[in-house]
């Protein structure tokens, strides 16, 4: 096999692009830019991880199936966790959008960045409500008969049923994660591709 | 700086200081931050695990609210029952403009109140006569002297009273009504119905649809919500039940609902919907649309942020 066929091969063409855009450098930096210092990047850190901590109390509950947090005390802790690791995520999240909003994060070609950050703001939403009507209790009787209505009112809710139990729960632990975790994926190579954005070129003193 | 630099969509790559960062030192301490104050708040607050209302808990406690519920199914006249589509062609749905996305998609859950929620379960009861020969009653009835029952038995509501586990109606003139909806009331409160609408000719189900509308169309559950600060005006959906946060970021969906013209609109759920989307495709695009993409620059909050770079 000559030198040419290998270089033409998707495996080396796919190997080469993404080395040249992900250098090991980038995807685990051990510098940053010196303005790369404020309380603000925090928020994206903690949504990261507390994202984590919700799909493995996720995957602890789903261990023992849908009705166990009810049935034992043990479950109804972790359930307690998958709650607060939600309103810790949530809150960090709202924090990390508004501040990469005031920062103009999407300058300098990050505009994908920002996209994907605000769709799995969007998906994150559905997934967080799911799981609310996916609890099998009050409150997610009360939650979905009263949902029902603002879907129905789109047609969606003729496909989107939020009174099956069944397809809530699907969505809540499959198919919404799923978009979540490859957005939260692709969102976070893009900022190791393109880096943290700037300050504002108007007040930047470039050295 | 180029003559074509737009401050609000490129930026000058930074050239300056670098500092050391680790990043897989600060991902594991945030980790472990974020699990200790998970587990500290779980620890503290738990979370809400209220029982769920059953047919039978709900005409237990308030069996007339269960009878009259029972009777609008029949004749049609429940939120349900008038609803529309998904459920039936009842009304036509809400429009935004001129466009009707509900009647577009069309009926997709069809739900025949009548049948669904009051004759098939009855009919599923063991054989009973006078219960066989007033559904007979019933289904041979025209739908003028059907709905002259009806009207009959649910004027009576205010002198109705339940004792010996049936509903008394002071009326002679309400056919069948008061037999069948004294039949499905015992069902009811027996769980019979429960299971009745859960299981749909299925042994396993997970849809629960058909039990969660027949609920939703009475008053106990919204009155239940009520007193746990549930209700719409109170906020509806984006709280649950106790003092915990809830989906407090829906605080801008649940916003619309409070305020006129959305209050007041019987459209508000698609109105309110459709606003929702515009928002979100703003927020989307922002970086494309002009003065939207502006506002961090002239609002200067960036300073703030970056506040130790400006400094130095």
């Amino acid at each position: 096999m000559s030198s040419v066929e290998i270089e033409r091969q998707w495996t080396t063409r796919l190997r080469k692009r993404v080395e040249g855009k992900l250098p090991p450098e980038k995807v685990l930096p051990d510098t940053q830019p010196s303005y790369v210092a404020s309380w603000i990047y925090v928020f994206g850190v903690a949504t990261l991880t507390s994202f984590i901590l919700v799909l493995v109390t996720g995957c602890v509950l789903a261990i023992r199936g849908p009705q166990w947090w009810h049935e034992s005390s043990y479950g109804h802790f972790v359930n307690s966790l998958h709650l607060w690791s939600v309103e810790i995520f949530f809150f960090s999240m709202v924090i990390h959008l508004w501040g990469k909003y005031f920062m103009a994060a999407w300058r300098g070609g990050r505009q994908l960045t920002w996209m994907t950050g605000g769709i799995t703001f969007l998906v994150s939403i559905a997934a967080g409500f799911t799981g609310y009507v996916s609890q099998s209790n009050f409150d997610s009787q009360w939650i979905s008969t009263q949902a029902k209505d603002g879907i129905n009112a789109t047609g969606a809710g003729a496909y989107f049923n939020v009174l099956n139990l069944g397809q809530m729960l699907m969505w809540h632990i499959v198919l919404l994660p799923l978009v979540a975790v490859l957005l939260t994926t692709i969102h976070v190579v893009m900022v190791r591709i393109k880096g943290v954005v700037p300050p504002f070129a108007d007040d930047t003193k470039v050295a | 700086m180029s003559k074509n630099f737009r401050s609000d969509v490129d930026v000058v790559e930074w050239t300056g200081r670098q500092r050391p960062y680790d990043i897989l030192k600060e991902g594991a301490i945030a980790l472990l931050v974020i699990t200790i104050l998970t587990l500290t708040l779980a620890i503290i607050y738990g979370s809400p695990d209220e029982t769920s209302i059953t047919i039978k808990k709900w005409s237990n406690a308030a069996p007339v609210d269960f009878a009259m519920t029972a009777v609008s199914e029949l004749n049609g006249t429940s939120t349900t029952g008038s609803y529309g589509p998904p459920y039936n062609h009842a009304a036509t749905g809400q429009t935004i403009g001129p466009v009707n996305l509900v009647k577009a998609v069309g009926v997709r859950i069809p739900i025949d109140t009548a049948n669904d929620f009051v004759i098939s379960p009855l009919k599923a009861l063991p054989y009973q006569a006078d219960l066989h020969q007033s559904l007979v009653n019933w289904e041979n009835a025209t739908a003028s002297t059907r709905a002259i029952w009806v009207t009959n038995y649910s004027n009576a509501e205010s002198k109705m009273s339940f004792a010996n586990g049936q509903i008394v109606v002071p009326t002679t003139t309400a056919g069948p009504v008061p037999l069948m909806i004294n039949s499905l009331t015992s069902m009811a409160r027996s769980g019979a119905l429960d299971e009745s609408l859960i299981s749909n000719n299925s042994f396993y189900t997970t849809d629960f649809t058909k039990t969660l509308l027949f609920i939703s169309d009475g008053s106990y559950l919204a009155s239940t919500a009520d007193k746990q600060h549930l209700t719409g005006s109170q906020w509806g959906m984006m709280n649950e039940t106790g003092s915990y946060p809830g989906q407090a970021w829906l605080w801008l969906y649940s916003f619309w609902y409070q305020i006129p013209p959305f209050n007041a609109s019987g459209n508000a759920d698609a109105l309110v919907w459709a606003l929702m989307m515009f928002l979100s495709v703003l927020m989307i695009f922002v970086p494309f649309i002009p003065g939207l993409r502006s506002i961090p620059r002239k609002t200067r909050i960036y300073r703030l942020i970056w506040r130790d770079h400006y400094k130095s």
